[in-house]
């Protein structure tokens, strides 16, 4: 820092050739770079958009179906000897609600047959009448038109999401038909296929004094295996038709010579690959809808014009259902909002209460760093982490009430918290400190600089990572599973934020995992909904921004 | 540097003479320039500004006095001993080339350094009277008492109205919704922009012009009534109109108020002040009548500073 150099002029001002051949391949390389740049972000834009309209199209191909439920409208007597004016929720609404639905099949008198017919309404039925009668006693005693869903197989079956009938073999099964085929072992006799199979009759298995009391079954598992050494022992039954050994039997006991000896055979194959060779694919009646019987009677419903189709409100007012047509989602939906709503109240005051300290009042030290340094970790822990200490804490040591909305919220803001606060904090950064400076130069004090000028200028963006926060802890399904916030909520009226309760992402793992077919399209419907209410959540927090954002 | 380093020897010279140039009305310090015996008593800082201090100690139109002023941005010194005395009713310049401290030591008049984390204050600053780094001293008081305008216009992001009743309201001042109103429409009249926004005081303070912003600013700091106002750059922003605006605006002010100017322009501190402070690398180097400061420099620092050969 002497004081010539402190002083010394400048060197002099150097100049460039911008038409050299080295600078005219550098602006070349920039070019490059610049359009490279520009390709990969457009290419990785590109992939997530179209992986996201894959998603999308699948979960509404999917999810739609839900969204409608099949109806048959019944022409109910509320007769007062079932239904007490007095008592009416003990009334015998099964009965009601069957003989209706009898009443437009009066030629199926069978109990077996009733009982295959009333599988046709679905098993909710009953209550959802009783649940009308309920909201209207006055209709006691008198002809009421009210429609009731079908059970799932035939709603689905209306909605054409199952088919009536399904393939009866595997594909494995298929392949070893074609394997048949192309060993020319197959040929048509008296218009069913047999199979030309080469039988060792075992003198162990049969003998000669009585040739019908023999056992012929191995020996067809035997030469099956010989054909197909490596498939399973099962094969010889789904291949060959059941009356195959009585074929060999009967061979052998006309001609009791041949024991002991190798022949060749055409014996019988079974009904399915029959119909798989001669007609190119076999089919049978989906077993979903027990006996082919029902299919008349459901025809006719739908010929009578009694089947209806509508908008599925009750997948919003339900709750929870072991029938997938009766399923709804209002338990979920009840049990994210309570929980998201402790969330918030909890987050919300304690994110911004810590933010402000540390931003404004802490010293600057070790220890704040610190702080600084474990929230922005707590905000990468795993979620389920937060869950298990929910069921530590929350469950085990102060003994909260099992499943409920409250303890949910509890966990969920654990999470958001430190989301919340680092956006804070980031927002009440971003406030210019001319603004704090104007403040204080009038002689704000501290609070009143925060709460007067630095909190209004940061709201857009301590409200947009707070929803932002919100909409995480709306989709975060592992912690509510670990304090058991998946619970079966079959009843709207045990809905509270300290009774158990489900939310919709621990709804989604429950119906994922029912086997019914009526639950896949569910499980895509609430995942539909669940990203309805995100997409709400995410628009309200741009609308906040632009609404609140001012400029200085 | 240790050359600029003050002095503290020498403390007896012109001890006599600071009595009858404070005595003179402060508002008529215009003239003061003229005789050039009373101005070097207080000026330099290698003559000892404590001893002239105790002179002014009588001297009623003492504002304020700061003696051995150092300050630190964490390891880094940016003010060294600075003992400068300003006076009621007169406007002071602090001049100085870039990055010299003067917004340093302005912020230290109000304590806007304490907002510095890593700022630290030594030596004594006294206002009115009272130690203002004494720990018993509100702060907030000590803001609204000296009032400030920063270099740049920083209207609250509020109506134009809210922007100035904001100080009257945090601090009491008003007791009704008409008593604001007169506080306001007062504060913008003085500040010479009621005839502008008379018609618009509900839209954004942050919709005015520039120089209407600094205004603004203006008729902010002078509405919670303080008796000192310290103003950084507030022309720096302006075009010549404007700045005519608030230099008028100044001179007005300095009726009722005490005025700490900091500029870059040698124009407006010969203008506006009465007194000038020159700055230099942290050390305040002369201190005087702003006529003697521009005439007739004591230093060969400020003389070249005042001529363009520095900063
Ligand atoms: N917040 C700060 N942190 C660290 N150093 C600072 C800070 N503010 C000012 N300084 C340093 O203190 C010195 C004086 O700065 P100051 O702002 O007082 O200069 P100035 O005279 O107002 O200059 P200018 O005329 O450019 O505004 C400078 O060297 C500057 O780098
Ligand atoms: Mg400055």
């Amino acid at each position: 820092m002497s004081d010539t150099a402190l002083h010394s002029p400048p060197g002099p001002i150097r100049s460039h050739d911008w038409g050299s051949a080295s600078a005219r391949k550098r602006v070349k390389r920039r070019y490059m770079h610049d359009r490279i740049l520009q390709w990969v972000g457009l290419g990785s834009i590109g992939t997530g958009v179209v992986l996201l309209l894959i998603l999308l199209s699948s979960l509404v191909s999917t999810g739609l179906p839900a969204f409608q439920t099949t109806k048959v409208a019944l022409d109910l007597f509320i007769d007062p000897s079932l239904v007490s004016r007095e008592d009416p929720g003990k009334g015998n609404f099964r009965k009601i609600t069957r003989d209706a639905f009898a009443k437009y099949f009066p030629d199926v008198t069978s109990r077996s047959d009733k009982r295959q017919l009333y599988k046709i309404m679905s098993s909710g039925a009953p209550f959802n009448v009783r649940k009308h009668i309920l909201k209207n006693p006055e209709l006691i005693g008198q002809n009421i038109s009210y429609a009731v869903p079908l059970s799932d197989p035939y709603d689905q079956l209306h909605k054409g999401v199952i088919p009536r009938q399904i393939e009866a073999l595997s594909r494995g099964q298929q392949q070893l038909g074609e394997q048949l085929k192309q060993r020319r072992l197959l040929s048509l006799e008296d218009g069913k296929t047999a199979a030309n199979l080469t039988i060792f009759i075992n003198p162990e298995l049969v003998n000669a004094e009585d040739p019908a009391g023999g056992d012929f079954a191995p020996m067809l598992a035997e030469a099956i295996r010989a054909i197909f050494p490596r498939a399973s022992p099962t094969i010889t039954r789904d291949i060959l038709a059941p009356d195959a050994a009585d074929t060999v039997k009967q061979t052998v006991v006309e001609a009791p010579a041949l024991i002991g000896k190798t022949l060749q055979l055409k014996v019988p194959v079974s009904q399915n690959f029959d119909n798989l060779f001669r007609t190119g694919e076999a089919m049978i009646d989906n077993p979903r809808f027990g006996d082919p019987k029902v299919f008349a009677w459901y025809d006719s419903l739908a010929e009578r014009n009694l089947l209806q189709s509508n908008f599925s409100i009750e997948l919003f007012t339900n709750a929870d259902s072991r029938f997938p047509e009766q399923a709804g989602l209002l338990g979920a939906i009840a049990g994210s909002f309570f929980s998201l709503v402790v969330c918030f109240l909890l987050s919300f005051v304690a994110g911004i209460a810590a933010a402000i300290y540390l931003e404004e009042f802490a010293p600057k030290n070790k220890f704040t760093d610190l702080i600084e340094v474990n929230i922005n970790n707590l905000a990468a822990v795993p979620s389920v982490v937060f869950g298990l200490l929910g069921l530590a804490v929350f469950l085990g040591t102060f003994g909260m009430p099992r499943s409920s909305p409250l303890v949910g919220g509890m966990v969920l803001s654990l999470m958001t918290l430190p989301t919340i606060i680092i956006a804070t904090r980031a927002a009440l950064q971003a406030v210019p400190p001319s603004i704090r400076e104007a403040a204080l130069g009038v002689g704000a004090s501290r609070h009143q600089v925060i709460t007067h000028h630095v909190l209004p200028l940061a709201m857009p963006g301590i409200l947009t990572g707070t929803i932002i926060g919100l909409a995480q802890a709306l989709g975060e399904t592992a912690p509510l599973l670990l304090i058991g916030m998946n619970a079966f909520i079959p009843s709207i009226e045990s809905i509270g934020i300290l009774e158990p309760a489900t939310a919709l992402p621990t709804q989604i793992f429950s119906w994922a995992d029912s086997p019914e077919r009526g639950f896949v399209s569910r499980t895509s419907a609430a995942i539909l909904i669940l990203l309805g209410f995100l997409f709400i959540m995410n628009a309200t927090a741009i609308y906040l921004r632009q609404k609140f954002e001012r400029r200085w | 540097m240790a050359d600029v380093t003050p002095s503290t020897s020498k403390k007896k010279s012109g001890k006599a003479k600071p009595a009858p140039k404070g005595k003179a009305k402060a508002p008529e310090a215009k003239t003061n320039g003229n005789s050039t015996d009373a101005t070097g008593l207080r000026t330099k800082t290698d003559r000892p500004l404590t001893s002239s201090r105790q002179d002014l100690a009588l001297d009623q139109s003492t504002k304020i006095s700061s003696s051995d002023v150092c300050v630190f941005y964490g390891d880094k010194q940016a003010l060294f001993d600075v003992n400068v005395d300003i006076l009621s009713n007169h406007v002071t310049a602090l001049i100085g080339p870039s990055g010299c401290g003067k917004s340093t030591y302005l912020r230290c008049l109000n304590r806007m350094n304490d907002v510095i984390d890593i700022a630290r204050v030594t030596g004594n600053i006294i206002v009115d009277g009272i130690d203002i780094y004494d720990p018993d001293v509100d702060v907030v008081e000590l803001r609204a008492r000296v009032g400030m305008v920063f270099q740049k216009p920083n209207p609250f992001p509020k109506s134009i109205y809210e922007n100035i009743a904001y100080g009257p309201r945090i601090h009491g001042l008003a007791s009704s919704k008409s008593d604001m109103d007169e506080i306001v429409e007062n504060s913008l009249k003085r500040a010479g922009l009621w005839k502008e926004v008379h018609d618009r005081l509900h839209e954004p303070g942050t919709g005015l012009s520039g120089g209407q912003q600094q205004r603004l600013c203006i008729a902010r700091a002078i509405a919670i009534s303080p008796s000192v106002i310290l103003m950084d750059e507030p022309c720096s922003a302006l075009d010549p109109i404007a700045t005519a605006i608030v230099e008028e605006l100044i001179e007005e002010l300095r009726q009722n108020y005490t005025i700490v100017i900091v500029t870059h322009s040698m124009q407006q501190a010969a203008r506006v002040s009465q007194r000038t402070a020159y700055f230099h690398l942290g050390y305040l180097v002369e201190y005087g009548e702003t006529d003697q400061i521009f005439q007739a420099p004591k230093d060969e620092r400020t003389q070249n500073y005042i001529t363009g050969r520095i900063g």
